[in-house]
Order: structure tokens, then sequence, then C-alpha cells
């Protein structure tokens, strides 16, 4: 990060939580720069939702720091909260109000000036699409409906912050285009930290990556940096394949693994840290006749890179 | 702040047949005792007449009305009150209040003013019985004065308890049984002190309420009371940092 001071939005310093005695977040660190799309992501129950309730001043830390445009979460959380639009995992609707009268309340509670109110719900349901159903009771909207209200509810003060809990969970592939279309668009003129399990949505929506994993930050990059970003693995492909063990045993191979149906003869190959075992694995092949057709770097797919940065633990 | 909060509570509250329900019945009932106390009071009328300083249409057809009102009353606020906090727990809409800028007190007291508010109307509307009887006959405004104080501190006091319980719980009938099971027995309190002086009887919500219901203004009630009420708002709004603080 060389964002100065100045342009950052959220600054979250150690951020540490225990629930008992388990750690549910470890010191996590995390930058957001003015007009930046942050993509949060790691499996369920990686500590997404504790850290965005700390940062949302829904939840207080263990330790750590938490300041909002430089307004300190634990010191006048009253005017942290104020510049952050939060839509939590369950949108908060209270299903007996209409749009217009959840918007105006939220509007209100926000402190938006009362004259404003109707400007601001106006502008909040065109930018979310909801023109049309102002006088519909909430609970009677259908769930792509009920997400954009409560992604309205989070944009309705015109916050610096935006931050949306897995938005897209539970819609349909038509609204799941809508809504990041919306959340891009929202990137513009507010920050946003958009937490999701869903890989393609990151590298659809977000400038930057953090990936959490039993609590810890494990990544912190930029989309391209993500996409570069491999860890040494190897496809190998052979005709006349062996045992999985006669290619693990080449120097330098520290795993194996069959990939797709055998007769494909496809394999990713591990190497030992620091180790190049491509040489090896060519000698050995034309030496034992596996009849070599394919070794390649790993094609960087962002959900292998998920999965390597995510097990990389269990396996070693 | 506390006011939107309150605006909104209200809302919910109409919203829900619920409110309405109890409104209805709470007029039915007090409606009952207003017509019996005044056949009686017909009935013995021209026995008053012959006494030195009879008692008046206020002290025999009002005032019972008021001291029905409060036992009604601690059967109907648990209903109103028990949705305030739980129901927001369990609909995980809680988080739309803290989130926004507002501090736990203001959630709080806001939740608070608006069922009182709603509680206030079912005052009113028993004033109104009361002011029938202008189409009769003559009220003593002082007895009316201390009634409807007396009967204002009481539902604050009621909806302290309520709102706490509906802090404690995400189950609304929890928070519901809780609040009754303590108005009862606050109020029963000096059925179960044989001793005259026990220190329990200060507690007793019935006495507090007795001394209103005669005419009096005791500052000791009045404190005690509006104590009371502070003492539940507060524990409400330290179990919601609680929440945030997390055990």
């Amino acid at each position: 990060m060389t964002a100065t001071d100045e342009n950052l939005t959220v600054r979250a310093t150690a951020l540490t939580r225990q629930f008992g005695k388990r750690v549910a977040v470890n010191e996590v660190n995390l930058t957001l720069a003015r007009g930046e799309v942050l993509g949060f992501l790691g499996p369920n129950g990686a500590g997404k939702t504790t850290t965005m309730q700390m940062i949302t001043g829904n939840l207080a830390p263990s330790a750590g720091q938490v300041e909002i445009c430089g307004v300190d979460m634990l010191e006048r959380p009253r005017d942290a909260k104020a510049r952050i639009g939060y839509l939590p995992e369950t949108p908060p609707l209270y299903r007996d109000l209409t749009v217009n009268e959840f918007l105006a309340l939220a509007a209100r509670l926000h402190r938006v000036p009362r004259k404003q109110v109707g400007a601001a719900v106006d502008t909040a349901r065109a930018r979310c699409g909801l023109t049309d159903v102002g006088q519909r009771l909430i609970g009677t909207l259908s769930k792509g409906y009920q997400q954009r209200v409560g992604i309205a509810q989070a944009i309705i003060h015109n916050p610096d912050v935006v931050i949306l809990d897995e938005p897209t969970v539970g819609l349909d592939p038509n609204q799941i285009r809508d809504i990041r279309a919306l959340i891009r668009e929202l990137g513009g003129q507010h920050s946003v930290i958009l937490s999701t399990h869903i890989l393609p949505e990151v590298e659809q929506v977000c400038d930057r990556v953090q990936i959490m994993h039993k609590g810890s930050l494990v990544f912190n990059d930029t989309i391209a940096g993500l996409r570069h970003f491999r860890g040494g693995t190897l496809m190998l492909g052979l005709r006349q394949a062996p045992a999985v063990e006669e290619i693990a045993a080449v120097p330098g191979v520290a795993h194996v693994e069959v990939v797709g149906p055998a007769s494909d003869g496809m394999f990713r190959v591990e190497p030992e840290k620091g180790a190049d075992p491509i040489d090896a694995l060519v000698a050995r092949a034309a030496e034992r006749g596996w009849r070599l057709s394919h070794v390649a770097p790993a094609a960087s797919h962002i959900e292998d890179v998920f999965v390597q940065l995510t097990q990389r633990e269990e396996a070693a | 702040m506390i006011l939107t909060i309150a605006a909104k509570e209200l809302r919910a509250l109409f919203a829900s047949p619920l409110a309405w329900v109890v409104l209805a019945f709470l007029q039915v009932i007090l409606g009952w005792i207003l017509v019996t106390r005044l056949d009686a009071f017909i009935t013995v009328q021209s026995q008053l007449m012959q006494m030195e300083t009879p008692p008046g249409i206020t002290e025999i057809v009002v005032a019972p009305i008021f001291g029905a009102a409060a036992v009604v009353l601690i059967m109907a606020v648990p209903l109103l009150s028990m949705r305030l906090i739980a129901e927001e727990r369990r609909n995980q809409t809680m988080t739309f209040l803290v989130s926004a800028p507002l501090s736990m007190t203001q959630i709080v007291l806001g939740k608070f003013t608006g069922l009182f508010a709603f509680l206030l109307l079912s005052l009113v509307l028993i004033l109104l019985m009361a002011a029938s009887m202008y189409l009769g006959g003559r009220l003593d405004l002082g007895l009316l004065g201390t009634l409807s104080l007396g009967l204002a501190l009481m539902t604050a006091a009621f909806a302290a308890v309520g709102v706490f319980f509906s802090a404690l719980t995400a189950q609304p009938v929890v928070a519901a049984t809780g609040t009754l099971a303590t108005l009862l027995g606050l109020w029963l309190l000096n059925m179960s002190q044989a001793n005259p002086d026990s220190p329990f009887l200060m507690l007793a919500l019935i006495r507090r309420y007795e001394s209103f219901t005669k005419g009096l203004l005791d500052t000791s009630d009045i404190v005690f009371l509006v104590l009371f009420t502070a003492v539940f708002l507060i524990l409400s709004i330290r179990r919601l940092d609680a929440d945030r603080l997390g055990a």
C-alpha cells in the first residue's frame, strides 16, 4: 500500500477477537483507500464476518484498533459509524415497513437532515433499481429485491465506506450480475469492502484482495498480483503414466496428485520449497518412457491460489 | 434520534393487531368496572347525602378504574414490551440500529419512549372515560391529577421492566414471561410480609400506588418510581453494551 494517510478510509490494526478460548480473528491488519473495492475472501468460518462486525462497531475487538477516516471506532463510535454503511450477512430489514418508510428511517438514523431525507431516499432507490417498489412492503419483496433494499440502506447517507457481507448469496444469476455492477459503480465514490467466498466475483469487481484463513490474513495483494501468484506448482501430462509414487520419487518433488480421470494422465506436482524439478521430471520421463505430453506451471487460476493459500497448513 | 426510534416503535405497535387487541380489552374491562361502580354509586347516593363529608363520584367510581387499570396493565405491558429488543435480535435487525450512529442509551430510551407513549395513550382513554362523569356530576380534579400521575409513573416503571427483559433474550415469549413474573411479584410483595416494617415492603409496587389513589402526593413514592424506572433502563443499556463486548 502506498496510499497516504489522508487517503485511507479504513485502517484496522492488529484486530483480535476471542470467543472464550477460541481465537476467531488473530491480529488482522486491513487498510482501504478511498474509491477502492477490497475483496475480503476466505472459506466459511475464516473470521470474515467477525472482522467486519468489529470494523462496523457491532462487536468490540479483544485487542487492536479501528479507525474510520481517522476517527477511532472505540473512542468516538458514533462519529465513526456515521461514515459507514453496512450490509450484514442477513439484511436487517423491517418486513412490515414499506421500502420508502424503511429507507427514510435509515436516512434519519444516519443523520441525514430532515429536509434531505426525501431526496436521499429517491437517490438510493434509483441507484439500487428500486424505483418501482417504493410503496411495497419489504416482506412481500423477492429475495433479490430485499438484498437491494439492504444495499440501499447501506448507501443512503452517502458514507465514505460501504461494507457488504456476502451480498450476492442466494440470488439468481441475473440479480448477481446487477448487484456486481452496482458494487463496481459504488467503488467510484465510496470505498467498498466486499466479503465473499465466490472467487469470480472478486476477480470481476475488486481492485485488491485480502484472503483470510482460520482467523489470520494469509494474502494481501492486487487482483493482478493474485493472478500472478503461484506457488511453483506444475501441471504434468504423461501419455504412459506410471504410478503416482514413481513421479513423487523424482528429486525436488514434494507431492503429486492426479487431476481429473486417471486415463488423462494429468498430474499436479508440488515442488519442494525453492526447488525447480522440471529438468529432473523431463529427464526421468524420457528415461522411463512416460511419454511426456505437457509440462507447465499450473495456470494460476484464482481458485488454485485460494486453495493453495487456505490448505497450505494442512499439507505442511 | 430518540424520537425517531420511538416513532418507529409506535408505528410497529400499531402495525400489529396485538396493540389494538390489548387496547380494546383494556377498554372493555375498565368500561365494565365503570358501569358497575356507577350503578353502586347511584344505589348508595341517597345514604351518602346524609353524611357530613360524603365521598364524591371521583373516589367511588374513578379511583377503582385506575386501580383496575394498573392490574390490567401488569398483564398488558409484557405483551407489548416483549418484542421491543428480543424480536430485533431474533430477526437480526438489531445490527441496523447498532451500526447506525446511535449510542445504546439512545436505542434503549427510544424504545422505552415508544412503548411509554403507547401506554400514555391508554391513560388518555381512561381519562376520557372519567371525563364522561361530567355528564351527570363533577369531578375532583385534584384526585384525578394524582391518579393520573400515579398511573403514568407506574406504567413507566412497568415499561422499563419490560424493556429490560426484552433486552435479556432473543425469545419474545421468554421476555414476556419474565416481565409478568417480576411485575406480579413486586405488585404482590406486600402479601408475603406479615411484618409491616419489613424492608421488602419498600419495593411493593401496590403500596406505592395506593397513596396516589388516595389523593396523596408523596415525594418518596414519586422518587421511588422514577428511580425504579431509571435502574431498569440502565440495566438494559448495560445488557446491550455487553452484547457488543461479547463473552
